[in-house]
């Protein structure tokens, strides 16, 4: 599966948009992740603070949302464009691939909450497409 | 047999009673089909499902979602015993429908969704983690009389 040029221009669009609130999309979104997904807490043994609307949470979002951006600019060639997200992934932080999916919904559930007009089916797809072509590429160098 | 907590019937009673089903049910089936193409494979008697205008303008597909939406009452209903409730439909999309159980799952993501975009900010992460929890019961319980 690959991103049309047609959906490319959706998915830019589409984030450039939202940008204004990528901050709250970020911090929501992670909050929702531990909530919803409370295995994903083994990740953050470190922080004191594991509750969803606390510190470390919202900031680790905002940081997560960027990197999302990133992947926005670097559309073209995702695999090349996060090459060192990915080594870290892969190397330092170890996240088992099958949480970008599970934050990729997430991330899915609060734009369709916060923008329930804009998120359309055809925005939908075309964002599920990238969105798993991103964790595709953070996935490259794990084994 | 599955725990529910006193939040999680409560959200779950509240977020059906809500509910529009006339809206949500085709909203969520018409979006399956549009974001997973795969899943039309079920409905090739449903007509033009050639591009999402189609597929969210098709009678036939909303007709459908209102049915699906609806058979979630049951559970509602009986969420002390889902499994039991969803044997015979479990049996039925085996055996005669043929349909891959992940497409369960994939109906429930969207579901949650649309669920998401009606409900605005009192879907919050704990109304979610229960909706979801409800859900996966529902989608195992159909997956149960595979074989």
């Amino acid at each position: 599966m690959s991103l049309s040029a047609k959906e490319k221009v959706i998915v830019k669009d589409f984030f450039a948009k939202v940008s204004s609130r990528s901050d709250e999309i970020g911090a929501e979104a992670l909050a929702r992740l531990i909530v919803v997904y409370p295995q994903t807490k083994s990740y953050f043994g470190h922080w004191k603070d594991l509750s969803p609307n606390g510190a470390p949470v919202r900031k680790h979002g905002i940081t997560v949302m960027g990197g999302v951006y990133e992947a926005v600019s670097k559309i073209d060639d995702l695999a090349g464009g996060l090459l060192n997200l990915s080594e870290l992934h892969a190397f330092v932080l170890r996240v088992d691939p099958v949480n970008f999916k599970i934050l990729s919904h997430c991330i899915m559930v609060v734009l369709s909450m916060l923008f329930a007009e804009e998120f359309t089916p055809q925005i939908h797809v075309a964002v599920d497409k990238f969105l798993a072509l991103v964790a595709l590429a953070l996935a490259e160098k794990y084994r | 047999m599955v725990q529910w907590t006193d939040f999680e019937r409560a959200t779950i009673q509240s977020v059906f009673e809500k509910m529009d089903y006339d809206d949500v049910g085709p909203a969520a089936l018409s979006r399956c089909l549009v974001v997973y193409p795969w899943t039309q494979r079920y409905f090739g008697n449903f007509g033009n499902l050639y591009n999402a205008a189609a597929i969210q303008g098709n009678p036939m597909v909303a007709a459908h979602g209102k049915t699906v939406l609806h058979g979630l009452d049951r559970a509602v209903k009986n969420m002390d015993d889902i499994k039991a409730t969803y044997a015979e439909l479990s049996v039925l999309h085996s055996e005669k429908l043929r349909v891959d159980p992940d497409n369960f799952r994939l109906l429930a993501d969207c579901l949650t969704i649309v669920v998401a975009a009606r409900m605005g900010a009192a879907f919050t992460a704990d109304v979610q983690r229960a909706f979801q929890k409800f859900l996966a019961v529902v989608v195992s319980s159909l997956g149960k009389q595979y074989h």
